[in-house]
């Protein structure tokens, strides 16, 4: 037996045998799980018994260093894991911008002070994290942010607004960018900057949106105390962090909706034979269009899925990230909003329900997820700027 | 199956494009058409691929081959695509050689085999009856108990490179009706045999294509390849493969219709400025490599699937084959559009790119038609 099949049937037995049933097999959404926190009140005690048991074995960050509470795997140990994760129907122990943004960008540019006092606390899900970029005059021309740090020898005086910090109201630290430099060329007077959003003059007002729900807040920052130490990177140079994270965070939103057809979710075809009057399970739809928009949805999806693999493979040969991860973002959420409305097509009458009586819980659920999937290709980088990435950085195309 | 080339299937590919650069220049393909070569491709290059290995590729090594697979083949079908290739690896490999391996009649691959691995023989496929559209089911053609062998009555349209193939392999009715899977069977139909009719037909791309008329063609039961009236299956696997040689094919066309209109887009200049900073232009650009990226996964998934026998082939073939079918016909209609009016002129390499993105788009059937196959397959 290879170490690699060593690896996996250790790691299947442990999962098997650390797992709680309670939580097994459940079928939440992309973004559905724990989040942890300082604030995080599981919804099932078993929740926190799964998350504590991962994190002593650094299994909530399989890939980090074990010095920071990761688990030190390999990437063929990782996708073993997460393959086993998947046969067993064990839900990720906890999930968050710690784990996908801020910690792989402390990995790559903080202190050796920084990752200490940053990562543990992170895999253990006791610090949660939320993002403070876009301003409400900085959204695609982000470095045109203007919320203000003034030079207070070792601290700044912060002041100014960030605006779609998601969840800030549930998060413990947000990583945020500012201006240090008021003088400088756009780009290059700006820092990334760690803050405790325990510090007074830090308040959140939630954003109520189209689909009724608040994802989404406004953090305001009014002459707030942020130490110097807690610069990631250089003083001026957090543009460059930016970019960096914001690749951390396009991979994370394809990866999110770009896998659609798989799981337990009921396929498209079931969904629309429930929908159509007469149709019977098993039964061919009597809808040529319908059936052809279906196919072409299941098509696209599956094209995007060997595009993700084909780039993961590489990636596993050891090969530099190829020019198909440019095109993720903009892929993925588009996927996903062309899907949502498919969805709709698909429930027709039954998919016009806000709430109440006469439709159904997963009818109603279509509507939510269509009115939130509109975001999809805004949020982390507009369609329209992905294109211009890609027109200028892969292409070659000028300015 | 890792979607990665191996080493070795890199070091195909640089061999394949170095090839094309230094061989088969577009200017080739247009000569052939201007002087209306009685051949339409080169039998010189044709003999030289094959003694590159690449003819062998996906035959046993008994029968002088590589024993490879569709992952091998494509990166040279895609190398051959970018420069518009016309030789004859789709009808004489794919078609006609690789329906004589996987039917497994051993007589007739010690007979035909060796000559197609060394270049010698050209071979072709008529699977297409008038009117069949994409349904193999429809063959044209019908055989009857002739004493020891069998007489065949009937019409093929298309049969790719039937002007010069030694031999044809012909599917005919044996028995049930037009549309049915059972009753077809398979005949191996050497060119000169009495009855045989074939008559050059001019595509719109070029490929060599021919009708072929068959009128009381006697052939032995020894012709026959795969069992009497069994032979449904053993063609729709061998233009599964085919359809992803196309593929492979086709992405090669569509990156070299893209790299020529990228270059375009860079040094054309209107108002003072070149055409590639308009962002309606940059944002075509983008669609345009992302149709292409994945293109090239679905090729890829599509070859490695048929190389490992998977249970799923059929479904990968119709998305590859519905996507490559409108992928490379945007990528092409954008390249005309974005070439402006010098897209257009004969002069210009991308309308070629066009017409033959046209033409491979409805052959083996296009995006529709693999859709709704998807789904028939899906049980929905």
């Amino acid at each position: 037996m290879s170490d690699l099949e060593a690896f996996r049937t250790e790691t299947r037995d442990w999962l098997d045998q650390s797992c709680p049933d309670s939580l097994r097999g459940g079928t939440g959404g992309a973004l559905a799980g724990t989040w942890g926190g300082r604030k995080w009140k599981p919804d099932n005690p078993d929740q926190r018994v799964w998350l504590d048991r991962c994190a002593e074995r650094g299994l909530t960050a399989p890939t980090w260093p074990t010095a920071y509470g990761g688990g030190g795997l390999s990437k063929e140990q990782a996708k073993v894991l997460s393959e086993e994760m998947r046969a067993l129907r064990v839900p990720p122990p906890l999930i968050g911008f710690g784990l996908t943004m801020i910690g792989p960008t402390l990995l790559q540019y903080g202190t050796e002070e920084q990752k200490q006092e940053h990562l543990p606390p992170i895999c253990r899900g006791e610090i949660r994290w939320c993002q403070g970029y876009s301003e409400p005059g900085a959204g695609s021309d982000l470095a045109g942010l203007q919320c203000r740090a003034e030079d207070r020898g070792d601290h700044y005086i912060i002041n100014g607004s960030k605006i779609w910090t998601s969840d800030a109201d549930q998060a413990d630290w947000i990583f945020a960018l500012v201006r240090t430099d008021p003088q400088a060329k756009k780009q290059e007077g700006i820092t990334f900057l760690l803050i405790d959003m325990e510090t007074p003059g830090v308040t959140v007002s939630p954003i109520k949106l189209i689909s009724g729900s608040s994802p989404f807040c406004e953090t305001h920052f009014e002459n707030v105390k942020a130490w110097k130490k807690n610069v990631v990177f250089k003083e001026h140079a957090g543009w460059t962090v930016a970019k960096a994270l914001l690749g951390h965070e396009r991979t994370m939103v394809a990866e999110a909706f770009g896998s659609g057809a798989g799981g337990a979710r009921r396929t498209l075809a079931d969904r629309a034979r429930s929908h159509l009057p007469g149709v019977q399970e098993g039964q061919p739809l009597p809808d040529a269009v319908l059936r052809s928009q279906i196919a072409r949805m299941e098509m696209d999806t599956q094209a995007f899925g060997l595009t993700m693999q084909r780039s993961r493979d590489a990636a596993k040969a050891g090969h530099q990230p190829g020019a198909e991860s440019s095109i993720f973002k903009v892929v993925g959420t588009e996927l996903n909003q062309r899907r949502q409305e498919l969805l709709l097509k698909i429930a027709g009458p039954q998919a016009l329900g806000w709430e109440g009586a006469g439709f159904a819980p997963d009818e109603l659920q279509t509507t939510r997820d269509w009115l939130r999937s509109r975001g999809n290709t805004i949020e982390g980088g507009t369609s329209e700027v992905q294109r211009n990435v890609i027109a200028k950085r892969v292409l070659g195309l000028p300015d | 199956m890792d979607l990665i080339l191996t080493e070795d299937q890199e070091l195909i590919a640089k061999t394949a494009a170095d090839f094309v650069a230094q061989k088969s220049p577009v200017a080739r393909v247009r000569a052939l058409r201007d002087q209306a070569d009685e051949v339409g491709f080169s039998r010189d290059l044709w003999k030289e691929m094959a003694d590159l290995g690449w003819v062998g590729i996906p035959f046993a090594e008994a029968h002088g081959g590589a024993d490879l697979g569709l992952a091998e083949l494509s990166v040279v079908l895609e190398a051959l695509g970018r420069g518009l290739a016309p030789e004859p690896f789709l009808s004489t490999v794919l078609l006609g050689g690789l329906a004589i391996a996987r039917s497994g009649d051993e007589a007739l691959g010690e007979a035909w085999l060796p000559g197609v691995v060394s270049g010698e023989k050209i071979l072709s496929l008529a699977y297409q009856g008038p009117a069949s559209r994409y349904d193999l089911n429809v063959t044209g053609a019908r055989a009857t108990q002739d004493g020891d062998g069998y007489l065949l009555e009937g019409e093929k349209i298309q049969v790719l490179d039937g002007h010069v193939a030694d031999a044809i392999l012909v599917t005919a009715r044996t028995s049930g009706d037009e549309g049915e899977n059972d009753g077809i069977s398979l005949f191996l139909v050497p060119k000169d045999t009495p009855g045989v009719g074939i008559e050059r037909q001019i595509r719109v791309d070029h490929r060599n294509a021919a009708l072929l008329h068959l009128s009381g063609v006697h052939v032995g039961s020894g012709s026959l390849v795969g069992p009497v009236g069994g032979a449904g299956s053993l063609v729709a696997d061998v233009v599964d493969r085919a359809t992803i040689g196309l593929c492979a094919e086709m992405l090669g066309g569509m990156q070299q219709a893209f790299d020529l209109t990228l270059a375009h887009l860079k040094s054309r200049e209107q108002f003072e400025q070149v055409i590639g900073s308009f962002q309606a232009l940059k944002h075509r650009a983008a669609d345009v490599f992302i149709a292409i990226e994945l293109a090239r996964s679905v090729v890829m998934a599509a070859a490695r699937a048929a190389d490992d026998e998977a249970a799923d082939l059929p479904r990968l073939v119709s998305l590859a084959k519905a996507h490559c079918s409108e992928a490379y016909v945007h990528v092409t209609n954008e390249g005309v559009q974005m070439f402006g009016g010098v897209g257009m002129t004969d002069e210009y390499d991308i309308g070629l790119y066009m017409k033959r993105a046209r033409a491979a788009e409805l052959s083996f059937g296009d995006a529709d038609h693999h859709r709704a196959r998807w789904a028939a397959l899906g049980g929905y």
